[in-house]
């Protein structure tokens, strides 16, 4: 127990004098530089400074406190006046700013949409417009062409009837002359032959011929 | 006196001023207090004096921080919370910029001492309190009694609570100074012990990379200490005026 009393002993007997409780090697009262450095929170500092701890030394209490008053005072005011509305205000501005662009950004789209929107429709419309157009031309032109074809045919028809009542005539014709000729011929052959012949008779035969 | 760690708390007079018998001299402390605060105030006022609509790096800092913090409060005070905002934010710049003060070699740490922490974890309990009777009236007290608490432990758990509310001021403020000061003392021991090796010789100079790479890192771990710390007193500031604004838990 003497180990751990001894030095507290000699620091108030004798300050200035080296310290035995720590274990650097002794230092001898003449160099007191050394000395000073080995009595860390003793006596050397205390025998300088009136013996006070100085963060508890209330010597200055006062002076502290008024001068902290002071300039935590001015801080405060110039913190709460001026720089912290000022900065502040710089937040709050861009907060306004990028909110007011992303509602611009937000509108642009929404044009944007609307635009695409009304062309599609607008497409949508044409395509239809068109769709009718064709269909309309289509039906005129099919129409147009019908009642030409139509008509075409009729005077193509007309005409063929035309035609086959010409050729029955002369069919008709071709055939009596041919019965006139074939009676004159037999009534040549059998004059020729029996050298009388009347033209009746010849007739007559021409036409059981043919019936036959 | 080189090598004392305790040194570089002491409190020196720069200007000796006394009003009515009392002592309110501009000491060093006086001195980074003002540095601070124009620091802060001068890098915001310089970083969004454009009020650029794409900010530069400098307006990214002051509005991440300014974030960070509306962040921290909202979530946990809520919209509401946000009535306190210059205030916490002042609270957290301070603190911060106070704290990064103090690990610039030869300055001194404002934050380090305990009268400084006391102030500003008393002026949040302050306004909690105040806020909280002017609020809501005497339903504030409703704080000390939690719902859905069995009225035979109310009064402990009423007294517990109470202690709580008062030691408050007293945890806030012994964090962050514990840390600040616990943490230069550290590193002005370590690096102490590299100075006192480095006079000793070749061996000396060997023996003194350990402290020197301990000192280092230790660099590296305040830094962090010091915006986590400012961050806790952030964040718990938050808490307590959540308290105001709610007191029904």
């Amino acid at each position: 127990m003497t180990l751990f009393i001894t030095p507290a002993f000699a620091q108030t007997q004798a300050p200035g004098a080296p310290e035995a409780g720590i274990s650097v090697p002794p230092v001898a009262p003449e160099s007191p530089e050394l000395g000073d450095t080995h009595s860390e929170v003793g006596h050397a500092a205390e025998a300088e400074h009136g013996g006070a701890f100085p963060p508890f030394d209330p010597t200055y209490f006062g002076s502290q406190l008024l001068w902290l008053a002071i300039t935590f005072g001015f801080f405060y005011w110039i913190l709460s006046t001026k720089l912290l509305p000022r900065l502040g205000g710089i937040l709050e501005v861009r907060q306004d700013r990028i909110g007011a662009d992303l509602k611009e950004a937000e509108r642009s789209r929404a044009e944007t949409d609307a635009a695409i929107a009304a062309y599609e429709q607008a497409l949508a419309e044409a395509k239809q417009k068109a769709g009718v157009i064709a269909a309309e031309t289509r039906a005129t032109l099919t129409a147009d062409l019908d009642s030409r074809r139509k008509a075409i045919e009729a005077d193509l028809s007309a005409r063929v009837v035309e035609a086959e009542g010409r050729i029955s005539a002369i069919k008709a014709q071709a055939l009596a002359e041919v019965d006139a000729i074939a009676t004159e011929t037999t009534e040549a052959i059998v004059a020729t032959l029996i050298g009388d012949s009347s033209q009746a008779e010849a007739a007559a035969a021409v036409a059981s011929v043919q019936k036959g | 006196m080189a090598n004392d760690p305790i040194h570089q708390f002491q409190i020196s007079k720069i200007l000796d001023i006394s009003i009515g018998g009392l002592d309110f001299s501009f000491t060093n402390s006086s001195l980074f207090m003002v540095a601070t605060v124009a620091a802060a105030s001068g890098f915001l006022a310089w970083a969004t004096s454009t009020r650029s609509m794409v900010p530069g790096r400098a307006q990214t800092v002051a509005e991440l921080s300014y974030e960070f913090v509306a962040n921290t409060l909202r979530s946990s005070a809520g919209t509401e919370g946000m009535r306190f905002f210059p205030l916490v934010f002042s609270l957290f710049m301070f603190v911060l910029v106070a704290n990064l003060f103090g690990m610039i070699p030869f300055f001194f740490t404002v934050t380090s001492h305990i009268i400084v922490t006391f102030a500003l974890a008393m002026l949040v309990i302050g306004t909690v309190t105040v806020y909280g009777f002017m609020r809501h009236g005497w339903h504030f007290l409703g704080l000390f009694v939690p719902h859905g608490v069995p009225a035979a432990v109310v009064p402990l758990v009423s007294a517990i609570e109470v202690i709580s509310f008062l030691s408050r001021p007293i945890s806030l403020s012994v964090r962050l100074f514990a840390n600040m000061l616990a943490g230069h003392i550290t590193l002005k021991v370590f690096s102490g012990f590299v100075a006192t090796l480095t006079g000793l010789g070749a061996l000396g100079i060997f023996g003194a990379i350990l402290p020197l790479a301990m000192t280092v890192a230790l660099t590296a771990l305040e830094f962090l200490v010091a915006f986590l710390q400012a961050y806790v007193f952030t964040i718990l500031t938050c808490m307590y005026l959540n308290d105001a604004l709610h007191p029904g838990h």
